[in-house]
């Protein structure tokens, strides 16, 4: 997990990206607004991960800065007429400053407390989401987002979504590798060990905490362009329950691990849609099957096969 | 270097130290020796900020350091390793002690700046030190218990402290393994010119490295002087170090 990335998987990462790019060239609208959408969750999950993977604490409110990020930047374009890059910004900017003041507070507990205070904090978020009706439209939702002409057809806001995702990813990438992403991961595994060689170790999760935020933010603002709306939903508990699962099943002790998470779950949903309404019932079940047998994730179980087959 | 006056440490009604007076020398050995439950790795705790004293100071260098956190005293120049092993255990054994060395360079905040290589000679280095070279990509917490042990130390030292604190150094070894790590840790002390202060319940140990011995006992130290003296004074044998000094003797 902290080693800089190997041949095999920086091809792999090139495949990938080359398999997208070409997405549309299918003809499939539905393909590439299924593309789209994973991407997004794709970032959203990567983001979670910094958190629970390299800082070793669990969110159950990462939907606040996704909901963050999405409505300020709709609002700035829609309302306020900003163009796209300002906007975004701003966005962006939002979310951080909302996990650092959040991550101030959460920061001084650990464990279930932690968890608990993100999740209280979210409900807040979403409540201010739900009531706020005259700025956020409240239960029915801030639609009619104006998304900028150049991205406002499918395929374009296609390669809009897969560049900054791609480029969001990047630098993802480089902090988890960084310095600073080694020493989050010693701070993970003992913390008392960590305090010893001189580290702030709640400055180190504070900081963990605004990366994940702020780049959950940025998955929010594409997301709001994307539905031309954002909505309350998004900023609700069973969102970021959501986007945990996508972590937990891609694997947290791998970098890609959430983004190949999301895929997953996105697609298992829309195809359990398709035959049967019990999608919760089918996400339950996913859920138990990764508790149970594959705590690591889809990353951790490829991982034991790997080491198996190489022993045979 | 370090002096501590007045000391006093009470847990919700149970006295752990007693107004414990102390100096530290620079360049000496220090060993602090006791029963269990006198008071030795509270006394640490004490000095290196993980606990708050209830009265009393601690003053390393001149500079109170009395309550200050962990982390910041850690950057003054104290390094510990612990009675319990200590590590990173699912990070390798190199960046065990990559992150000490990440730490004290104040780059742990660094994030455009890729881990990968950084420190690399001083890391290797301080491995082979501990002679753990030969495992640097092995994963930690897979080390045998007393590699475990050489690891904390070489943590510690890649800090570059002028102190060094070290809570039972060789506590569940085995008696080869003792051995060795007493040598080692003597060794590393007089080339770096690092100032010991260390608990120990093997006389053995004890003897061989310390040149001051202090006493801790229901947490107030009763004597504290040359091994000699310490040894051969009439409370610390009858409270304590009887057999045991006898044991090592033999």
């Amino acid at each position: 997990m902290t080693q800089p990335l190997s041949r095999a998987a920086a091809l792999a990462c090139i495949v990938v990206l080359v398999l997208l790019a070409l997405v549309p060239t299918l003809g499939s609208a539905y393909l590439v607004d299924v593309a789209t959408e994973i991407l997004i969750y794709a970032l959203f999950a990567l983001s979670l991960n910094v958190i629970i993977g390299y800082s070793g604490n669990v969110s159950f409110g990462h939907a606040a800065y996704f909901a963050i990020g999405g409505y300020v930047n709709a609002i700035l374009l829609t309302t306020y007429g900003w163009s796209l890059l300002p906007a975004f910004v701003a966005a962006i900017l939002a979310s951080m400053v909302a996990s650092g003041v959040v991550a101030y507070f959460c920061t001084r507990l650990t464990d279930i407390y932690f968890a608990m205070l993100t999740l209280a904090f979210s409900m807040f978020i979403w409540a201010v989401a739900f009531k706020w009706r005259s700025v956020t439209g409240g239960d029915d939702g801030f639609v009619g987002v104006d998304v900028p002409e150049l991205i406002d057809s499918r395929i374009p806001f296609f390669y809009f979504t897969l560049a900054v995702v791609t480029l969001s990813t990047a630098v993802l990438w480089l902090i988890c590798h960084s310095a600073f992403g080694r020493t989050l991961l010693a701070v993970r595994e003992n913390v008392t060990r960590a305090g010893f060689v001189g580290i702030d170790t709640r400055l180190m999760r504070w900081s963990a905490f605004v990366v994940a935020g702020t780049f959950g933010g940025i998955a929010g603002a594409i997301f709001g362009m994307f539905h031309h709306g954002m909505y309350v939903e998004s900023a609700f508990w069973t969102q970021s329950a959501t986007v945990l699962i996508m972590t937990l099943l891609g694997g947290m002790f791998s970098f890609f691990g959430p983004a190949i998470g999301a895929a997953t779950l996105f697609v298992l949903q829309r195809l359990t849609n398709e035959y049967t309404e019990f999608w919760p019932t089918v996400l339950g079940v996913i859920l138990l099957v990764i508790l149970l047998f594959v705590p690591d994730g889809l990353v951790g179980l490829a991982r034991k096969i790997r080491a198996r087959l190489g022993r045979a | 270097m370090l002096e501590i006056k007045g000391l006093n440490k009470n847990f919700e009604g149970f006295q752990a130290i007693t107004n414990v007076n102390f100096d530290l020398e620079e360049g000496s050995r220090h060993a602090i020796i006791g029963p269990n439950g006198a008071g030795k790795t509270t006394f640490f705790n004490l000095i290196t900020g993980h606990l708050q004293p209830t009265s009393g100071s601690v003053r390393f260098q001149g500079r109170d350091i009395t309550g200050m956190a962990p982390h910041k005293i850690v950057k003054l120049g104290i390094a510990r390793s612990f009675q319990r092993i200590n590590i990173y255990p699912r990070m390798s054994v190199l960046e065990n002690v990559q992150v000490a060395l990440i730490a004290r360079e104040n780059q742990h905040l660094n994030m455009f700046r890729l881990a990968h290589g950084m420190h690399q000679q001083e890391t290797e280095e301080l491995l082979d030190l501990v002679d753990l070279g030969s495992e640097a990509q092995e994963v930690a917490g897979e080390l045998a218990y007393g590699k475990q042990k050489q690891l904390e130390l070489a943590i510690a030292l890649g800090e570059n402290p002028k102190l060094l604190l070290l809570d039972e150094p060789t506590a569940g070894m085995s008696p080869s393994e003792t051995a060795d790590s007493i040598k080692l840790i003597d060794d590393i002390a007089r080339a770096r010119g690092l100032t010991l202060l260390f608990t120990e319940h093997d006389m053995s140990v004890v003897f061989g490295i310390a040149d001051r011995i202090s006493v801790l006992h229901h947490g107030e130290i009763i004597a504290s002087g040359e091994p000699e003296a310490v040894r051969n004074d009439p409370e610390v044998r009858s409270v304590y170090l009887g057999e045991e000094a006898d044991d090592a003797a033999a």
